[in-house]
């Protein structure tokens, strides 16, 4: 729980900001001054507007809704507009890029491998109006019950910290393997979505390498949004692939029928 | 110098609910597009709306219909709104939600299983289709995970438009930068679609994010187009004030609707003092009433805490200005006192106000259930913007069309909530839909090299040697200080010709700023840029102002305080001059048809 933020009188403190690009940089001091309630991403831009007006940072709500503002606060992926300055120890705070995806320059990395994942998760596929969720006019009814998990994943700002985090991707670097828990997170929001008939298992199977995930819950811990991927999306997903793929006896049904990859 | 050149059927500049909304249209009507955006894609002012998304569907009231909802958005845009913008809009709304559905969309449900639908100020009915207060990322996120399927649309992330090229009297392209490597990049299209949002960042306080510098408003200007009613700025009262960092987060509306009471630094429940005369009938006669109508009471009348939007704004500044508001600048809003009237408060503040409990607990260290907030207003909205055509949102330059926010007509003086997400849809739709028609009747156009390489050195002066010792961020920070004393929620016309002087003085002072000679992912350059388009929207919603002698919707003027017939039978309309400098004229609002005026009467009965 935070403490309240009072009228204190300004203080200075270091930050230890990395700067440079693909090619190699340093971490480059500044100060700025603190003023109470000040959160992280309020120094970066008071270090930009007074010290380093080229300093590159990503953001745009500043209000922990948009995702932009991702990075690394004392070594812990973190949003900079949710990171109050109260919140950290005493001493010098260090700001670093996001280690799991290729630097731009300075804090700002380059994100768009997660974009290109994004295109291989089939989209939303609704059935046909006059079955079970939906009406004979096309329109869907559906319990609020009947939603809930799916609309806990779509909460998702994309932010990615969670991919930054996953040591599939940072330490083992299997991006081409791999599309980790945001993507996780997404397709568990389409298999949950009661009037949804695409099948995406294959995917995540195959391509989508679900099984390099070892539940250490590492995304769970520093999602924003406080979305449980671990447990409500990814432990489900595994679970059903496993029941298709690994159960003997649903194999060796699929191999007497030969039911194709279709049914599950 | 290289420069990229990529070719478009229709090109988008803006990827917002708007754009992504034209962009589909465009692709789906067999057009290439060029989606553009400023920021990463999905991360637009879009995802901040909360509310909800205004549509009669009638699925929670079935009284509610098209016509009800069109005589709503004319009542709350106070009769300047281009009708036939009101009328499509509250038509086609409806359509527009279901679609989203379609799309993958998860609406909260009724309990027969229907999109749920929630009340908002000025909507008559039940009319806000809503996911939690989390709507707008709902929407952006849907229509990105469409159109990201679809091949015709080609995405230029972190990319900027400086300059709209023409041939002729058509518009013919777009030039910009990256701001990843800082690389040029020249679009070639058909027809352009401006969906940019709008300018909050001409003021110190504000909702909205870096991106808001007036960008569209400001090509369409150059490129020739006409602006319209520039002067109606939305302030929400309810913004955070402190601690300062979050200054100008929105605090809902919901607070009021609770419970909540507005009190100045003495304890005092100001409200009551200033109850327009016109709303005398419909407001609390006590705090007693007041507390019973927001409990349900259907026999009580309104807390005057809960008078439209322009006026709660106002009689807080009032509060501020005459030294009675509270610590930093605000004035309080307390929720924690219903504990007098409600066992178990505590829970029952959680369990309604979530989102606002989390907000001031994270951000602000408050515990909303036992300390009153410090709030005051933000500037939120722009309801001016490019004049376009209702039906086709093409602007009065051939080829140029605008949606959503950097579009104008459909909220008049002022907007309900609600009813910017279904702009966004309604009318993205219908840019993307018409765009994609006038590119199929076209040839692309001839690109002037020399205006292309005109801009390249306009955007590369600002890294040149020393001109001067301006610093970017300074200057933009001078005329937020600045637009906010002398243009913001009150206004008077000796301040404003003040401000006019101040904008040609920030102008000399912006033809110096100077950027680090380093092109890659260099906000101090990009804020060098963007200098200009503030400059330019700052200048023409301070000339309408100034020109609207009275009081309407947003605009309050101190030296004109009552609505005005010649001026409410008038729109503003800015346009480039032949010689450069900027032209203001009046016209009249177009009149209504037989039909919708029929309707407009029959609904105030």
């Amino acid at each position: 729980m935070s403490t309240a933020v009072g009228d204190a009188a300004p203080h200075q403190r270091t930050f230890k900001v990395w700067r440079g690009d693909k090619t190699g940089g340093k971490m480059v001091d500044y100060t700025a001054e603190i003023t109470p309630g000040m959160v992280v991403l309020d120094a970066i831009h008071q270090i930009q507007a007074t010290q380093a007006s080229d300093l590159a940072c990503r953001w745009n709500c500043k209000a922990g809704k948009c995702g932009s503002c991702s990075a690394e606060i004392n070594g812990k992926p973190r949003l900079m507009c949710l990171t109050r300055m109260e919140a950290l120890p005493e001493g010098d705070v260090t700001v670093q890029p996001m280690k799991a995806f290729p630097n731009i320059r300075d804090l700002v990395t380059d994100v768009s491998w997660n974009y290109t994942v994004n295109k291989k998760i089939t989209k939303f596929t609704p059935a046909n109006p006059g079955t079970r969720f939906v009406a004979e006019d096309g329109t869907f009814r559906m319990q609020q019950r009947d939603v809930e998990r799916t609309q806990e994943m779509r909460k998702c700002i994309e932010c990615f910290l969670c991919q930054d985090t996953c040591h599939v991707i940072r330490d083992h670097e299997k991006h081409e393997v791999f599309s980790g828990p945001r993507f996780f997170a997404r397709a568990a929001s389409l298999e949950m979505h009661p009037v949804d008939v695409a099948d995406r298992e294959p995917f995540l199977k195959n391509e989508g390498g679900i099984g390099f995930c070892n539940i250490t819950k590492c995304c769970t811990e520093v999602c924003p949004e406080h979305i449980t991927i671990t447990d409500n999306a990814i432990i489900p997903l595994k679970e059903r692939i496993a029941d298709r793929y690994y159960d003997p006896v649903t194999m060796l049904w699929r191999w007497v029928t030969g039911a194709d990859k279709k049914d599950g | 110098m290289e420069i990229q050149t990529f070719e478009h059927d229709v090109l988008v500049i803006g990827a917002g609910g708007a754009g992504m909304r034209a962009a589909i249209e465009a692709a789906d009507a067999g057009c290439s597009v060029g989606l553009v955006c400023k920021s990463l894609l999905g991360k637009a002012h879009t995802v901040m709306a909360e509310g909800g998304i205004a549509a009669s569907l009638g699925n929670v009231d079935d009284r509610d219909g098209w016509k009800v909802h069109f005589a709503d958005t004319m009542r709350g845009g106070q009769y300047v709104n281009n009708w036939r913008m009101a009328e499509l809009h509250a038509k086609e709304a409806p359509t527009r939600v279901r679609e989203l559905e379609q799309w993958g969309a998860v609406f909260d449900r009724t309990k027969d299983g229907k999109i749920l639908q929630r009340n908002f100020g000025g909507h008559r009915y039940p009319r806000l289709a809503h996911v939690g207060d989390r709507t707008g990322l709902e929407i952006i996120r849907t229509l990105q995970d469409h159109s990201v399927h679809k091949s015709q649309i080609a995405v230029y992330m972190e990319c900027c438009i400086t300059k709209l090229i023409k041939d002729g009297e058509r518009v013919v392209g777009a030039f910009g930068y990256y701001r990843e490597k800082g690389r040029f990049v020249l679009f070639k299209a058909k027809s352009v679609i401006i969906a940019t949002g709008g300018l909050g960042r001409a003021f110190e306080v504000t909702s909205n994010s870096w991106e808001y510098t007036g960008d569209g408003y400001s090509l369409a200007y150059n490129a020739g187009a006409e602006l319209l009613d520039m002067e109606f700025i939305q302030f929400h009262p309810t913004g955070m004030v402190w601690p300062p960092s979050v200054r100008g987060i929105l605090v809902t509306e919901g607070v009021r609707g609770e419970g909540g009471v507005l009190r100045n630094k003495d304890g005092k429940r100001f409200m009551f003092d200033d109850i327009p005369e016109n709303y005398r009938n419909q407001t609390a006669k006590d705090p007693e009433e007041g507390w019973r109508y927001t409990q349900g009471d259907k026999t009580a009348m309104r807390p005057p805490e809960l008078l439209t939007r322009d006026h709660v704004a106002r009689c807080i500044n009032r509060e501020v200005k005459a030294g009675r508001g509270s610590p930093h600048g605000g004035v309080f809003l307390d929720i924690a006192w219903i504990k007098e009237r409600v066992p178990n408060a505590r829970e029952h503040i959680k369990k309604k106000l979530p989102s606002m409990y989390h907000q001031f607990m994270e951000l602000g260290g408050l515990d909303i259930t036992t300390t009153a907030m410090e709030v005051g207003p933000t500037t939120h909205y722009t309801m001016g913007g490019v004049r376009v055509d209702g039906d086709t949102q093409m602007s009065c330059v051939p080829g140029l069309f605008a949606a959503g926010e950097a579009g104008a007509g459909l909220h008049g003086a002022n907007r309900l909530g609600g009813n910017s997400l279904s702009d966004l849809l309604v009318f993205g739709k219908r840019a993307g839909e018409h765009a994609a028609k006038y590119a199929k009747e076209q040839k692309h156009g001839w690109i002037d090299e020399a205006e292309v390489k005109a801009s390249m050195e306009w955007a590369l002066h600002f890294m040149d040697a020393p001109k001067g010792d301006e610093n970017p961020y300074k200057v933009q920070q001078d005329l937020q200080k600045m637009m906010q004393a002398q243009v913001g929620i009150v206004r008077k016309e000796d301040e404003m010709r003040t401000a006019l002087e101040e904008i040609t003085k920030l102008k000399a002072r912006a033809v110096a700023v100077q950027a680090p000679a380093n092109r890659e992912y260099n906000p101090g350059w990009h804020t060098c840029m963007d200098l200009s388009n503030l400059l330019i929207v700052s200048e023409a919603l301070t000339k309408c102002a100034i020109e609207r002698k009275e009081s309407r919707g947003a605009q309050f003027r101190e030296d004109y305080q009552e609505k005005s017939k010649e001026f409410g039978n008038c729109n503003m309309i800015i346009k480039k001059g032949i010689d450069g400098q900027m032209q203001l004229r009046r016209e009249p609002v177009t009149p209504l048809t037989d039909e919708l005026k029929a309707i407009i009467d029959e609904q105030a009965k």
